[in-house]
């Protein structure tokens, strides 16, 4: 029984880890600042597949190194991720704050282009795209210094974009009968790609007659190092506090000459980047293919709505809460702890088939959401009227 | 101000990133074409280009797949070998003369465009057939086409049977020649106990209710079932259930789909369920979805198929190196692939018996035609569906399968499930119009 309610903790914490560790990003992205990131699952894919890149990288090293390639892959996957979402916010999501609608449509764009791209990214792909913003922008940049710029600006536009994009398509069109299958060939494909843990993260530590899996554990540990590192930063950094005065009262951070342009794209960076390292983070548990991110988008904008949008304390709590719930409802331990009681144990023997467990969680969510429908920890002040 | 200002900043750079979305489009089209056409200057995969270059004397068949989407992943590599087998019948000569060219539709992982897509190739392209599918609803969703058009539809996956159209040929393996001998093998020699596990759609539900016959009809135990939702990725309850039903080791019998089996595999060998005393048998993981899980993770678990790679045939031989010479070193074949490869020709012989590309009469000639395929040789049968050998394998070091039983002889195909008590008794025979699709014996 003791062993059995250990199990049951252990391993609903363990998918509560993970649903935090996924949610964390998008709880600053989406909790903070307010911006439905429909990308978000994209931006964890990102990080996977950095996992797998550096993983190859560190395979044609070879040696002892390998083993630790998961520590390198880790940063790696964060700057990816950030880099990405910084283009994503200077690109996109400034020109649509406030406007909920307009960016969830946006970003599920996005996640969409993010998903091709990498099935069918290949080195002419790439040359193509450089090159176009090479000389798109780049003709951009020039004709910027003419003095009636802003009278021709329209013309230039629409005479670059074409012939920018005649240009690289052209010698795309070039390189790929040239050089064939050595250019064209995808780099990743369509096919789910395969991240294989470090030999230490593959097994688990022995506890009796149960298994606690390294993989659990470290996801475990990272998860808290994260939120430690965030709760460090915007508590005890100049731009963390900058961050939360922006995200209280936006206009009188300008008046007092915080950079807000700055601030958000920090904060969505740091929010992407942390995507990135719950993508590098779920490879060790679940597939990497175009279609990761997916799998988890759910579950993170859950996570973030039933904890209360704007407060990190409320996704952990949520997170285990979701995590503990899901397990011993999908497992069949409540059914199992409620013996005495024939009727009941009947109705969650019902719902004790993973897809069960998730219909029904979904319908205390729903529920709870009624009673409180600002999630755990509501946000209070002034900040909500505005 | 601002606002006016951002709003044409923002049109601006939404039209960039449009015209970059076009050229990312326009490329990702392209790419297929290019890297067909230098080998089979006939067999074009654009639509377009095949109107415009619609030879008077080429045949035209119809190949569709999903090439974008979930099912991507799979159903890729299986036009692959299509237009393989279709390059090489057009080297060696061409079909009554002339030369075989396909035109290759996108059903986009989605069942409604599959059927238009099918409508198109039947009435604007008048293909003389069709090659595609993968899913079950995707074959669903066209076989009304299918049937008012009276054309004919070549399907290349294992599927839960309990269909049997005039309309279609089914190369791939029904229920009793993959899912019902590796239970068999397994009471042989894994244990009495089994586990099922599967995603929550139509194949593993069907598929386990005949597991579930089947285990009950032989006096063995069906200790639990559980269904994951497609692309579900958390599967620490199962694992546990699994642990509480079986403690002492058992079979698991894996119906799982996609995303799903690699989440398994990952969290099975953490839990610390090795194969040694949970083995696990797998019906929808073959060489492509080994390589994407990652060998480590599945080494000494089963699959059964009727086709693996290590095949030992010179038929086999031949097939690999020409795929392989095609398409990349580092590419492997699988058992839908190898199906897809010998529709193409079953449907070649039979035009070549009938002499004609005339529907009716291709349809007949196909009955009984045989040929000598990588697996081995299969034998078209009147009930559309195509004897062929079973085999099971043993996920081996560098990620192919070791063949641990083969049958002796290609298995005759049982479409309607003699376990299950709503078809048991019925059979389906087409060289008989009083019979038809579903008879009682």
């Amino acid at each position: 029984m003791l062993a059995g309610l250990f199990d049951g903790i252990f391993n609903g914490i363990s998918i509560g880890a993970v649903l935090l560790m996924s949610a964390l990003g998008l709880a600053i992205v989406f909790g903070l600042m307010g911006v439905i990131n429909m990308a978000h699952g994209e931006l964890m894919m990102l990080g996977a597949y950095t996992t797998f890149v550096v993983q190859n990288g560190f395979k044609i090293i070879g040696g002892p190194l390998f083993e630790i390639y998961i520590l390198f892959a880790l940063p790696m996957a964060f700057l990816v991720a950030a880099a990405v979402g910084l283009i994503l916010e200077r690109g996109v999501i400034r020109y649509l704050y406030g406007r909920p609608l307009e960016t969830l449509l946006a970003t599920w764009g996005v996640s969409l282009i993010l998903q091709q791209f990498v099935r069918s990214v290949s080195w002419v792909l790439v040359i193509e795209i450089a090159l176009f913003c090479i000389l798109f922008f780049g003709a951009l940049w020039i004709l910027s210094r003419r003095p009636d710029f802003e009278r021709i600006r329209n013309w230039v536009i629409a005479v670059m974009l074409v012939l920018s994009g005649a240009i690289s398509a052209v010698t795309g069109a070039l390189l790929s009968q040239t050089f064939k299958l050595a250019v064209n060939k995808p780099w990743f494909g369509a096919q789910n790609v395969d991240v294989t843990a470090p030999k230490w993260l593959r097994g688990g530590l022995p506890l009796g007659d149960f298994q606690l899996p390294y993989a659990r554990l470290f996801i475990m540990a990272l998860t808290i190092i994260c939120l430690v590192g965030i709760y460090l930063f915007l508590q005890r950094s100049v731009w963390g506090l900058r961050i939360r005065s922006v995200t209280q009262n936006r206009t009188m951070s300008a008046c007092l000459g915080i950079p807000t342009q700055k601030v958000d794209a920090l904060t969505f960076a740091l929010g992407s980047g942390l995507a990135g390292v719950a993508g590098c983070a779920v490879s060790l548990l679940g597939s990497v293919g175009p279609n990761t991110g997916q799998n988890y988008i759910v579950d993170t904008f859950m996570v973030v709505v039933v904890g209360g949008v704007g407060k990190l304390v409320g996704s952990i709590v949520a997170a285990m809460a979701i995590g503990t719930l899901n397990y011993i409802i999908g497992s069949g331990t409540l059914a199992l702890l409620l013996t005495p009681i024939p009727p009941l144990v009947d109705f969650f023997n019902f719902f004790a088939t993973t897809s069960m467990a998730k219909v029904m969680v979904f319908a205390l969510i729903i529920a709870f959401l009624q009673v409180r429908p600002a999630g755990i920890f509501p946000q209070k002040g002034r900040t909500v009227d505005a | 101000m601002t606002k006016r200002f951002n709003r044409r900043k923002f049109l601006l750079y939404g039209s960039a990133t449009f015209g970059t979305s076009l050229l990312l489009k326009a490329c990702g089209g392209s790419t297929p074409t290019t890297t067909s056409t230098p080998a089979s200057p006939t067999a074009t995969t654009s639509p377009v280009a095949a109107t415009s270059t619609a030879a008077t004397d080429a045949i035209k068949v119809g190949i569709l797949h999903s090439l974008s989407g979930t099912m991507a992943i799979s159903e890729k590599s299986v036009v692959d070998a299509e237009q393989l087998a279709i390059e090489e019948i057009n080297k060696a000569g061409g079909l009554l003369g002339k030369q075989i060219q396909a035109v290759v539709e996108d059903g986009g992982s989605d069942w409604p465009t599959f059927a238009e897509k099918a409508k198109k190739l039947i009435e604007q392209d008048k293909v003389t057939t069709i090659f595609g599918c993968w899913t079950s609803a995707s074959r669903k969703a066209v076989l009304p086409v299918f049937e008012e058009k009276k054309h004919m539809l070549w399907y290349p996956v294992q599927y839960e049977g309990q269909e049997c159209s005039q309309n279609i040929f089914y190369t791939g393996a029904a229920p009793n020649q993959q899912i019902e001998p590796a239970v068999d093998w397994l009471l042989e020699n894994k244990g009495k106990e089994f586990f099922l596990i599967g995603s929550d759609y139509v194949f593993p539900r069907t598929a386990n209710t005949i597991i579930k016959a089947q285990l009950a009809a032989k006096g063995a135990k069906t200790v639990g079932e559980d269904y994951l939702p497609l692309g579900n990725t958390e599967v620490t309850a199962i694992i546990t259930k699994i642990k509480q039903a079986l403690p002492k080791g058992g079979v698991i019998f894996n119906t799982l789909n996609g995303d799903s089996n690699v989440a398994f595999f990952k969290q099975m060998q953490g839990a610390g369920l090795g194969p040694d005393k949970y083995p696990v048998m797998s019906v929808s993981i073959a060489e492509e979805e080994v390589k994407a899980i990652g060998v480590e993770y599945l080494k000494g678990h089963y699959a059964a198929w009727n086709y693996f790679q290590t095949v030992d045939t010179p038929e086999n031989k031949k097939f690999v190196a020409a795929f392989k010479a095609k398409y990349g070193a580092e590419r492997v074949t699988n058992d839908p692939m190898e199906a897809a490869y010998i529709m193409v020709y079953l449907w070649k012989q039979a035009v070549e018996k009938a002499k004609t590309t005339d529907i009716e009469a291709v349809r007949k000639a196909a009955l009984g035609q045989t040929f000598a395929a990588p697996e081995g040789k299969v034998t078209l049968e009147n009930n559309h569906h195509l004897s062929k050998f079973v085999r099971i394998g043993e996920v081996a070091e560098d990620g192919l399968f070791k063949i641990v039983y083969a049958s002796k002889e290609a298995v005759k195909p049982i479409p309607w499930n003699q376990y299950v008590a709503d078809t048991k008794g019925y059979a389906c025979d087409w060289s008989d119009p009083a019979k038809g699709g579903k008879y009682k014996i």
